[in-house]
């Protein structure tokens, strides 16, 4: 069972107190009516699911409820930073590069 | 009785506690600190098994938990009968019951042998070539040829007694294995100040050094055993120490997550029953250590598994820690200096050993020569070329190994016991479990821990590191590092001065050169799972060339000591036959567990009434004392209907539906889901959240609210009541409560985090007391005080504020039947007070109680979707003819956009009907398909399915809801629902069987 940490709690807590929300930085359309047909599915179903370093959504549905982001390595399901939701996506490279070492 | 094998004196048994016990229904005699394997070696007994492809005789191996042949059940009683134990790790306790397996009608006469004359049909991959064709064969031949001859031992028929524990634990340092390396590093870690907790699997801690008995080795002076039990009494006495002994680490998992499985009571003849039978340790450790020492490697020589064939340390042990010979005239095979330990510690109890035969040209060195100076014999460049022996190993061939690896006969000798070592490999499954890439080492020929991918070290043989002083000071070492790393200081105890014990050399790997014709003969790789030396070698030559697929084409390594005794042996034949480099091919992956784990001790306390959390509402107690039959909704327990006596289910549900259409009926809504919104933005965000308009909502009233997922899939409905301006009262449907706040949140945190509104579940705070039908007006009235029911104030989607019975209540009036209705809101402390005064109302007025079967009959005759019944997460509201709960002018909500994709407004879609089936008595299956033709052709697509479907006591017949292609436009025609009796023939109608103007909503 992961341990993750929760950036508005600021602890470390098991798995089972948070639920997956699928990829992160994926905003919904201002005006979707102004979307084509396109546009409008693949912002509802296209996602970049890598192999490798991953922004994802994660909520701490069991403790104080919020949403945040995480990057975890999809390979080996490391969590190498957690931050809060409206804050930007950090450097993933640089991340990356920190990790392999 | 006597055992005649047992020694006269020593060994670690308690010759003061005789027990007795039974194999096979025989009856022998033990002792205290017994296994079930030394205590039936000590009765001369090795034939204890029948392998499991070939039924070939087995015996007692190994003494460790690494035992691939005796494998026996334990019997106390029908639901605590447990197949497959490892005979090396039974205690023996007094009354023990246990069976050989895989064997009829008996173990020493055995049916399933024939297996063994057929072999050649069983080579390989048997299973992917004998059981191809003909595909008719499957149902009929092949298939119950493979259950019957597939796996071992029975498992119980009734279910399990026994309690099982969990405890989660968090420690500096986690120790795994109490060999010297373990109690080197736990003692290290506890005297740096770091929380210990030291596991083994055994019953006693202190591993090989508990069968040390050469007097020649000692640790500061004192003889081994001296030292394990002075470091154990220090480690006890230390209050940051948990000392754990039977009890299995057999799960790494990821940040040091460690599983362990302590067996509380399975050796215990008469277990208090208080005391749960095993215990799940979920350990959370900052730093592990994993001491899990070598593990000896059989040689893979022909006919290498009869019975009295063992590991020459587990003859070791078996002499030294139990007391028990494991044979009268002994022949030692080996490759390795540690056997000729065995050799002479046997030879000093009087045992026979007429033989050391050496595979290596010039073995040198101190065992050497002492096994020489005892009188031993000893070949060098001598092989075991076969054996010879039914039930018991009677002879051993030999052979000269010629400079240029060729072999000469070298004629037999007599035994009745052949002891092997092959040398040892570095048992690395927990550190291979935790991820990390073990890397070959070239001058020890084995496979050792590389980098670390968590925070882990191994210590001790299980990286390689030999000799009693190395293995002590690496342990020291590894147990001040992981203590220095876990709380920031580390000491390291002064290493004591260590005598004896020095590493030995040697080893070999793979299949041993022999002058037997090899079409002939088998040599054993994995005696567990029956795969030999050819196997190997004819996957290769079919073209496997990954050692994971060879693994799987021949399973071996896929037996319950996943290879720990097999695959350094399969590795080195496979190499050979694919002329690569052993870290070429490279090592399987070991999973967890590392042992078997019994479900009892995977599910703990989860099970039956514990299994998962029971909800209950306030009126719970109520409907239990009226006699309701419950039914679970999630995790709910609902009224599912109330008998009067002598009704089945069938007359109550045609009664409470009657009486609520005639007169009154009480129904608890409470389980409804309840969210409380709140804020100054409160209505804009449910505008976005839901289809319909909410801007305009007036305080006071009540709107059916649908909600859509981004996708334009319906995903919940309820009613929403406006209390105030900033503060709504919304009901969700009783599963998806939890679901639609997250979505909620998920909303207004993620994207509109500028709405100023609150969500609170209400849930639980709400009793929800539903009165209905055409009385339900003049049951209330009497109770309510502040609310004006008149219709003209509260007509149908209206609520109030006020008192019932002088509780504030919060009353909705609303339908979910077609009749005049009102949900009560209160409370959930008053509920029952509330419910209570009143059902007298109900019942002066010749109402009833119902429960959810009436509820649901009652809303399908009036077409009412439920979700998750008429809806399956591909339901639009057009779909279930719900284009009026959506806000036309509105800009967007949640869905919204999708409702115009291509595939949304394409015609031809699935849409809610009603069916009447020309039999007014036949009542349709929920979930049956429904055809254009009565007996449609092979592969047809169906046009749809019944999604619901009762017998309707105010239409007096049957009815049906059901989603059809086009369905709306096939009103009045005639469809099908074929079924195994035959096709029935339906008409298709209109969804609202009953009152289609409403009327009856409006009084
Ligand atoms: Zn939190």
């Amino acid at each position: 069972m992961l341990l993750i940490h929760c950036p508005y709690c600021g602890v470390e807590r098991p798995e089972i107190e948070f639920r997956y929300g699928g990829e992160a930085h994926i905003a919904r359309p201002a005006e979707p009516s102004k979307l084509s047909d396109e546009e409008w599915a693949e912002f509802l179903y296209m996602r970049t699911n890598p192999r490798g370093l991953m922004a994802e959504r994660w909520r701490h549905v069991h403790g104080c409820g919020r949403f945040f982001n995480a990057i975890r390595d999809t390979v080996s399901d490391r969590f190498l930073k957690v931050y809060k939701a409206g804050e930007k996506r950090p450097d993933m490279k640089k991340l990356a590069a920190e990790a392999a070492q | 009785m006597k055992q005649p094998q047992r020694i006269a004196s020593g060994g670690r048994i308690d010759r003061a506690a005789p027990l007795s016990f039974t194999f096979d229904g025989e009856t022998y005699q033990g002792f205290k600190g017994d296994t079930l394997a030394s205590a039936l070696l000590a009765n001369d007994i090795h034939l204890v098994g029948r392998s499991f492809k070939y039924h070939r005789p087995r015996g007692i191996l190994t003494a460790g938990s690494e035992e691939p042949n005796a494998l026996v059940g334990l019997r106390r009683d029908e639901g605590q009968n447990t197949p497959n134990l490892r005979a090396t790790q039974i205690e023996l306790y007094s009354g023990l019951d246990a069976v050989s397996q895989n064997r009829f009608p008996s173990l020493s006469f055995d049916i399933g042998a024939v297996n063994d004359l057929l072999s050649p049909l069983f080579a390989a991959g048997f299973y992917y070539k004998t059981f191809m064709w003909p595909q008719s064969f499957w149902n009929k031949v092949y298939e119950p040829f493979i259950r019957a001859a597939a796996g071992l031992g029975n498992a119980p028929r009734d279910a399990d007694r026994d309690r099982y524990a969990n405890t989660y634990a968090h420690c500096d340092v986690l120790v795994i294995g109490s060999g010297p390396a373990g109690l080197a590093a736990a003692t290290a870690a506890a005297e740096s100040g770091a929380r210990v907790i030291l596991c083994d699997e055994q019953r006693e801690m202190g591993g090989s050094l508990l069968h040390e008995n050469d007097p020649s080795v000692a640790i500061s002076s004192e003889p081994a055993g001296q030292w394990v039990e002075k470091t154990l009494a220090d480690l006890a006495a230390n209050d940051r120490v948990t000392l754990l002994p039977r009890t299995t680490a057999f799960g790494y998992f990821a940040q040091n997550f460690v599983a362990l499985a302590e067996r509380v009571t399975d050796h215990l003849a008469d277990p208090d029953p208080r005391l749960p039978r095993e215990r799940l340790w979920q350990v959370r450790a900052k730093q592990v250590v994993i001491a899990t020492g070598a593990i000896e490697r059989p040689m893979v020589f022909p006919e290498n598994d009869r019975p009295g064939i063992m590991m020459a340390e587990a003859g070791r042990i078996y002499l030294n820690r139990y007391g028990a010979k494991v044979g009268s005239r002994v022949v030692i095979a080996t490759a390795c200096d540690t056997a000729y330990h065995a050799a002479i510690d046997l030879k000093q109890a009087g045992i026979e050993v007429d033989l050391v035969a050496d595979l290596r040209p010039d073995p040198q060195g101190a065992a050497i020569d002492a096994a020489k100076a005892a009188g031993i014999r000893v070949e060098p460049a001598m092989v075991v070329t076969g054996t010879q022996g039914r039930k018991r190993v009677s002879k051993a061939l030999l052979g000269r190994v010629r400079p240029d690896g060729s072999v000469v006969s070298a004629g037999s000798i007599a035994c009745d016991c052949l002891l092997m070592s092959g040398g040892w490999t570095p048992n690395v499954s927990l550190y291979s479990q935790s991820r990390g890439k073990v890397v070959f080492d070239e001058a020890s020929g084995a496979f050792v821990p590389g980098p670390s991918v968590q925070a882990e070290r191994s210590a001790g043989s299980c990286r390689g590191i030999n000799g009693l002083a190395a293995v002590i000071e690496d342990g020291f070492e590894a147990g001040e590092v992981a203590a220095k790393a876990a709380i920031g200081k580390g000491k390291r105890p002064e290493a004591p001065e260590v005598s004896g014990g020095e590493a030995g050399s040697g080893g070999t790997l793979g299949a041993l050169p022999h002058d037997r014709d090899a079409a002939r003969v088998r040599a054993f790789v994995d005696f567990q799972n029956d795969v030999t030396a050819k196997d190997v070698k004819l996957a290769v030559r079919e073209g496997f060339q990954s050692i994971e697929h060879i693994k799987r084409y021949t399973t071996t390594g896929m037996a319950t000591d996943q290879g720990r005794l097999s695959n350094m042996n399969a590795l080195s034949i496979a190499s050979t036959a694919l002329d690569r480099t052993i870290p070429d091919v490279g090592l399987t992956t070991f999973r967890q567990p590392y042992t078997p784990v019994t479900f009892g001790t995977l599910a703990t306390t989860s099970r039956g009434d514990l299994f998962d959390p029971v909800r209950q509402t306030p009126i719970h107690g109520w409907a239990e004392e009226q006699g309701a039959a419950f039914e679970d909704v999630g995790l709910w327990k609902r009224a599912w209907y109330f008998p009067k006596p002598g009704e089945g289910m069938h007359e109550a549900v045609a009664r409470e539906c009657a009486t609520v259409r005639e007169t009154v009926g009480l129904f608890d809504a409470s389980t409804l889901g309840k969210i409380e919104v709140v804020g100054p933005d409160a209505a804009e965000f449910l505008n976005r959240i839901y289809t319909n308009p909410w801007l305009k909502l007036g305080v006071g009233k009540l709107r059916y609210g649908l909600m859509l997922n981004e996708a334009g899939f319906i995903m919940d409905d309820g009613v929403v009541g406006r209390i105030a301006e900033d503060r709504f009262h919304v009901t969700t449907t009783t599963g998806g409560a939890p679901r639609v706040l997250a979505h909620m949140e998920d909303y207004l945190q993620t994207e509109w985090p500028d709405l100023d509104v609150w969500l609170t579940s209400t849930t639980e705070q709400w009793a929800v007391i539903a009165v209905q039908g055409p009385k339900a007006r003049e049951a209330i009235a009497p109770l309510v005080e502040g609310i004006d029911l008149a219709p003209e104030a509260m007509p149908h989607m209206s609520m109030q504020t006020g008192t019932i019975c002088g509780v504030p209540t919060r009353l909705f009036r609303v339908s979910f039947t077609g009749e005049l209705g009102f949900e009560i809101n209160v409370p959930a402390s008053k509920g029952r007070e509330v419910w209570e005064a009143v059902w007298e109302r109900v019942k002066a007025l010749e109402g009833c109680a119902y429960g959810t079967e009436t509820m649901h009959v009652l809303r399908a005759e009036k077409g009412y979707i439920i979700v998750g019944q008429e809806t399956d997460g591909t339901v639009t509201p057009d779909d279930v003819g719900m284009d009026w709960a959506i806000g036309k002018k509105k800009a967007d909500f949640v869905g919204m956009r999708s409702l115009a994709r291509p595939d949304i407004v394409v015609s031809g879609r699935k849409q809610l009907v009603g069916l009447l089936t020309d039999n007014p008595s036949v009542v349709l299956e929920e979930g049956a398909q429904v055809t254009q033709e009565a007996r449609p052709a092979l592969k047809t697509s169906a046009l749809g399915h019944v999604t619901s479907s009762y017998h309707s006591p105010a239409l007096g017949r049957s009815i049906a809801l059901a989603l059809v292609a086009d369905g709306r436009a096939k009103t009045g025609s005639t469809l099908y629902v074929p079924m195994p009796d035959g096709p029935i023939a339906v008409e298709v109608v209109s969804p609202v069987f009953y009152d289609p103007q409403g009327a009856r909503l409006d009084v």
